[in-house]
């Protein structure tokens, strides 16, 4: 028989601490869908998608229900189009647009992979694709789109970080508050696995098809830390581990099944913790529970620290495969504890960057002034590509220059996007810095051969 | 297939007699039951197994749930792999 408190204990997490299962990503390679014009190329790969994930929803659906724990996205990754669109990369809007018709069809969340990796140099072909990202993410309600700009191996490609800064303006330009910059993310050490939004894509390294799933649970992890408000920081972390055990377990769980259940391989489990707008859902309010007043504070880098360090050696024991980005995410306008501090003017940006040297990503979903210029944002996503290259991890840059608004004013997304407090850059100039391109080398202890 | 059922809410008078008739109806077997009452907070918490019931275990899930409202409690029914999963190693 089941200890009563265990079962009590996950009915709670599930119920009233916002435990779910944030997504159920299915990676589908496009590569075999490759065909000799844009338009039957576009044909073949909505065909591809929507007989690949037919049973996606039903099935994550099902085990929902049968688990009794949310399942709250499922979404879908492809193969980086820029890759099969590569004949003809002028036309990639035409598969741009099959896939988001796809998405409907199928009745997912989102799906990922309007993306290139040009993290050592942008190919001619590259080149005409991300020219049509800006459009294509206007003309479209659930497709998103990444692009990799740098690696520890490669060092980070400063013509494509101009060209990206460029592609932010005309993105956020084209849709309402420059919403169409929430799905779009810029990348250095892109992950071929990550089933997370907007930068989920199926890596040409991939299986044809394959079930990745992103758990989610801060508010278990915050709940936890509660009950223990004398521990010192070694007891803390011992919690978080046992607490981010029991999650990714969870997601384990659901990703074995889920695989089975369609007839696909299992991927990995990213074992982020996931915020949501919604109060108990919070990483920054787990950093204020470890004793800080306010996330962005003095105190807040080395809370994160250890945050991101003990999710990671709770979650790698629960699972047999991990992968993704596996770490704390710190999205501004998708947590609320973050919302209330940026409002505040507790958190900046550059506190922001420095979180982003320990934690699973980078600079997420923030709003900053309408009238920011593209070498700026340029700038803050060379910094960056930097830190992740010189780190050997992941970094990435998801900003809004929501055009007509200027610090002081909020940007509303709605939904899981959540609102976001449009938060000042330095205004020094990065113009030339920017308009030299070039490579930014990769650091020597990226020659490991 | 084995699931667990449990049962939250105000206590009152027939709850075990409703939830077991339903169950019993379904051709589920129950296994064992616990129970705690903390002031006048129910929660009891029944291991079942179900094979012999040929229902699809995700409308069955919802009909427990079902059962729940018209009594006034929380019941739901889940597939034991989500507890052994998150507290066993």
């Amino acid at each position: 028989m089941f200890n009563t408190t265990d079962v009590i204990e996950t009915i709670d997490m599930i119920e009233k601490e916002h435990l779910d299962i944030r997504t159920v990503t299915m990676g589908i390679s496009l590569l075999p869908r490759i065909r000799e014009s844009a338009e039957k190329t576009a044909e073949a790969v909505y065909e591809r998608v929507v007989s690949r994930a037919k049973d996606l929803v039903l099935t994550a659906d099902q085990l929902s229900r049968e688990y009794g724990i949310p399942i709250v996205n499922k979404r879908v990754s492809v193969t980086p189009v820029s890759l099969i669109t590569a004949a003809f990369p002028e036309k990639s809007a035409l598969v741009a647009l099959a896939l988001d018709r796809a998405a409907d069809t199928l009745g997912i969340d989102f799906l990922g992979g309007y993306s290139a990796l040009v993290h050592k140099a942008t190919a001619d072909y590259e080149s005409a694709f991300l020219s049509t990202i800006p459009e294509a993410l206007a003309s479209t309600r659930k497709l998103c789109s990444s692009v990799n700009v740098g690696s520890s191996r490669s060092g980070v490609n400063m013509d494509a970080v101009k060209r990206v800064g460029e592609l932010i303006k005309e993105t956020a330009n084209l849709t309402k508050d420059g919403s169409g910059c929430a799905k779009f993310v810029a990348f250095c050490n892109a992950a071929e696995d990550n089933p997370f939004m907007a930068g989920a894509f199926h890596g040409v390294g991939e299986a044809d098809c394959v079930i990745n799933v992103g758990v989610s649970g801060p508010g278990v992890v915050q709940h936890a830390l509660s009950f223990a408000p004398e521990a010192d920081l070694t007891e803390a972390a011992e919690l978080i581990k046992r607490t981010a055990f029991k999650i990714t377990r969870a997601g384990q769980l659901v990703a074995k099944e889920a695989a089975r259940r369609l007839g696909v391989p299992f991927g990995v489990v990213d074992l982020s913790l996931a915020p949501t707008p919604a109060r108990g859902d919070s990483v920054a309010h787990i950093l204020e529970e470890l004793g800080l007043e306010v996330v962005g504070g003095h105190g807040t880098t080395a809370a994160l620290a250890m945050l991101n360090d003990a999710v990671k050696k709770g979650g790698v024991m629960a699972s047999s495969r991990v992968g993704g980005l596996s770490g704390a995410f710190i999205p501004v306008s998708e947590d609320i504890g973050m919302i209330e501090a940026a409002e505040r003017g507790a958190i900046s940006i550059d506190k922001l960057e420095a979180m982003t040297c320990v934690c699973s990503v980078g600079l997420d979903m923030i709003a900053i002034p309408g009238d920011t210029p593209a070498s700026t944002i340029s700038a803050i996503l060379a910094d960056e590509a930097a830190i992740g290259m010189v780190n050997n991890k992941t970094t990435a840059v998801r900003i809004i220059p929501a055009p007509g608004k200027k610090v002081g004013d909020t940007v509303n997304f709605g939904g899981l996007l959540g609102r976001a407090p449009v938060m000042p850059v330095h205004t020094g100039s990065a113009e030339k810095f920017i308009s030299r391109g070039g490579i930014l080398p990769a650091p020597i202890h990226s020659f490991k051969n | 297939m084995k699931a667990v059922v449990t049962v939250t809410g105000t206590d009152r008078k027939g709850i075990i007699a409703q939830v077991s008739t339903f169950l019993s109806a379904k051709d589920i077997n129950i296994l064992d039951i616990s129970q705690t009452i903390m002031g006048d907070q129910f929660a009891m918490v029944m291991l079942v197994d179900a094979t012999d019931c040929k229902e699809d275990f995700a409308s069955l899930s919802a009909e427990a749930a079902e059962v729940g409202k018209k009594i006034g409690m929380t019941v739901r029914l889940q597939h034991e792999d989500i507890f052994n999963a998150m507290h066993t190693v």
